[in-house]
């Protein structure tokens, strides 16, 4: 695969893996503004002709929903209350009482919305986009004209927007779009989760989209994130062979993990509840590398009781009868609060009360889950693993195996994702029977910047070389002590990374059990030497996009020599 | 005229989905819902009213309704305003 540094090159931030090829087409400019004369109808007229256009766009909206259903159809239902609003309403017919036209008034109070929500910034921000779809589809009834949407031409397209609307990604007619480029939009935006969830190749927030003309060829790559603008014959050909190696590359057998040499890698699973075990199993998962607790608690107003905990443990682990199942101890706090652990509100959550610090700031419901797994794991045959999230220093790794094996538990290590811990991994593994790392909240910590905000998602790469470092520190560690480390963020998802991550030390992969083939698959082409490899070059990297593109250009020949044998 | 101050329980506050689960619950209670938030009060069935008061996990707000029912419509949106509507 080819990345160039030309000025014909767009970064965003990729959605999956996916590839596509294809011509440009561009969304359809939004309708003009409507122009401020003044009506020729009475006032009262305009409120009925406004009155109709919204309920009527939003009864549009709403069949929408119903037909995209899933998470679009929540989304598009929010938009249909923002065409029904009161409030809005009221605004229009203040405006209608001035003389203008229902067209003029209808989109002068949106707009007024639209610049409120705008100067809020962040995740509200985003939400304008919304308010703006509303507000065409609006004005176009009233107008008479259809409201700007998808193009639908009869050849396949590379779909190119500012920002996609809900209703807009929800009805994509996936057979014709190859790809979907934006210009705006953070990977929290709902063009990223509906592209995610519709496995559509997605690039969003590629500052520069909006030159891309109608016809133009663009190789849209989602795992890179880069969008190579009128390829040469030599950058297309091989864009064009790796997509014909992916869909006739051998299905590597489900099965152990392992790299070309034979080096074990186990793959895990990461799940969230019990619901999805016997999908995990189907798809290869060697046991479970984290298993989060949250779902058991968010729905409550206080802890579950250890009975009640028991269960759900006890399911998971007779899943998994002499396999390794890790079951992360409470992870709340930051992004996901609890009421009866969160007491005061904090400034910088991500910095605050979360994690095993909340756990010890309320340490019965910790020795309450920490019983309840012993409890289940004496009754079964799995190979019952607890680990503490947020972990930062020696002390607390102490604290948490302690307790863990005062209430009966064989073994117990920290998650990785604070980099003090990273850092001092030789002194916390000591004392730890493993780590695991957690690649997201490394990442966050390690670049300062919230995962949750989209103005800074750029920085949120795992591929960054600061972070590898990070990650190579602990598995230095485990080596050097014979302690094994895990990685069980999302970079163990990514098929190239996960290669760099096992060169950088680590033992074993967990990943949704979605990642899993992809992964298997990626190991087996390589052999530990090659990985060690790969990894130096990504720590020699200045910057995530280098450290990518060096591993990338180093891979190829040994996966085209692979397929000439 | 009754009323219930609630602090919300939703990890990202009421954003879109959330709020218009709220704004769906005030509608289909067919009564006048006012909701509070510092010194900004509006109609609890606006869903930009709603959304650009920026309200966050943690928030306090109070909400009033007059009419038949008004306690146990209070209530009701006080539950799902405390449970995390985003679980």
């Amino acid at each position: 695969m080819t990345t160039t540094t030309t000025p014909m090159t767009l970064r965003g931030v990729g959605i999956g893996r996916g590839l596509g090829i294809g011509p440009v087409l561009r969304m359809p400019d939004p309708l003009p503004e409507p122009a401020d004369g003044p009506s020729a109808l009475a006032a009262d007229a305009e409120k009925v002709r406004a009155a109709g256009a919204l309920a009527a766009t939003a009864a549009d909206i709403r069949l929408r929903g119903e037909k995209a259903g899933g998470s679009a159809k929540d989304v598009l239902e929010a938009q249909a209350f923002m065409a029904e609003d009161p409030t809005l309403k009221d605004d229009v017919n203040v405006r209608l009482d001035t003389g203008k036209t229902a067209e003029r008034a209808v989109f002068e109070a949106f707009v007024q919305f639209r610049d409120l929500l705008t100067s809020m910034g962040g995740y509200m921000g985003e939400r304008a986009t919304d308010l703006d779809d509303v507000s065409q589809r609006a004005v176009a009834h009233l107008q008479g004209v259809p409201a700007p949407g998808v193009p639908d031409p009869d050849h396949p397209f590379v779909l190119v927007a500012r920002d996609l609307a809900p209703a807009d990604t929800a009805l994509l007619n996936l057979d014709k779009v190859l790809a979907l480029i934006t210009s705006d939009g953070g990977p929290t935006s709902h063009t990223a989760i509906l592209a995610r969830e519709k496995s559509i190749v997605a690039v969003v927030g590629a500052s520069g989209a909006l030159s891309l003309e109608d016809g133009e060829t663009v190789i849209v790559d989602a795992s890179t994130g880069v969008v190579t603008v009128n390829p040469t014959d030599a950058e297309r050909s091989a864009a064009e062979a790796t997509l014909a190696s992916r869909a006739s590359a051998p299905v590597v057998p489900v099965g152990p993990g392992a790299l070309a040499d034979g080096t074990a890698v186990p793959l895990l699973a990461n799940l969230g509840s019990v619901d999805k075990l016997a999908a995990a199993i189907e798809l290869g998962a060697e046991g479970v590398g984290l298993f989060r607790t949250e779902f058991l608690f968010l729905d409550s107003d206080k802890a579950p009781s250890v009975a009640e905990q028991q269960a759900h443990y006890t399911t998971l682990f007779e899943a998994f009868p002499g396999k390794k199942v890790v079951v992360r101890a409470l992870d709340a706090g930051a992004d996901k609060p609890l009421s009866f652990l969160n007491d005061e509100p904090e400034e910088n959550p991500a910095l605050g009360l979360r994690g095993l610090r909340a756990l010890r700031a309320h340490e019965s419901i910790l020795r309450d889950q920490l019983t309840a797994i012993a409890n289940a794991a004496a009754a079964t045959t799995a190979e019952a693993w607890v680990m503490a999230p947020m972990v930062s220093t020696v002390e607390e790794t102490r604290y948490f195996v302690g307790l863990a094996r005062e209430l009966g538990l064989k073994t117990a290590g920290v998650m990785v994702e604070v980099p003090a811990a990273a850092l001092l991994a030789d002194r916390i593994l000591a004392d730890a029977d493993f780590a695991s790392i957690g690649t997201n909240d490394l990442t966050q910590y390690t670049l300062a910047a919230d995962r949750l905000l989209g103005s800074v998602s750029s920085f949120q790469d795992p591929w960054h070389p600061a972070v590898l470092r990070l990650v190579g520190e602990v598995g230095r560690a485990g080596a050097a002590l014979g302690k094994p480390v895990g990685i069980c963020g999302e970079a163990a998802a990514d098929p190239m990374l996960a290669v760099v991550l096992v060169g950088l030390g680590a033992t074993s992969l967990s990943m949704s059990p979605a990642a899993l083939a992809d992964v298997r698959a990626e190991l087996s082409r390589f052999t530990r030497k090659q990985a060690t490899q790969f990894a130096e070059l990504a720590l020699s990297a200045n910057s995530a996009v280098e450290a990518r593109a060096a591993v990338f250009a180093a891979a190829t020949p040994s996966t085209n020599t692979q397929k000439s044998e | 005229m009754p009323e219930r101050t609630v602090t919300i329980g939703s990890a990202h506050g009421l954003h879109a989905r959330p709020a218009s689960l709220f704004v769906q619950a005030v509608t289909a209670s067919g009564l006048p819902v006012q909701l509070t938030k510092g010194d900004k009060t509006l109609n609890a069935a606006s869903i930009l009213g709603v959304i650009s008061l920026g309200i966050d996990h943690g928030d306090q707000i109070t909400l009033s309704a007059e009419g038949e029912n008004a306690d146990t419509v209070l209530d009701q949106l006080v539950d799902l305003l405390t449970t995390d509507m985003d679980a």
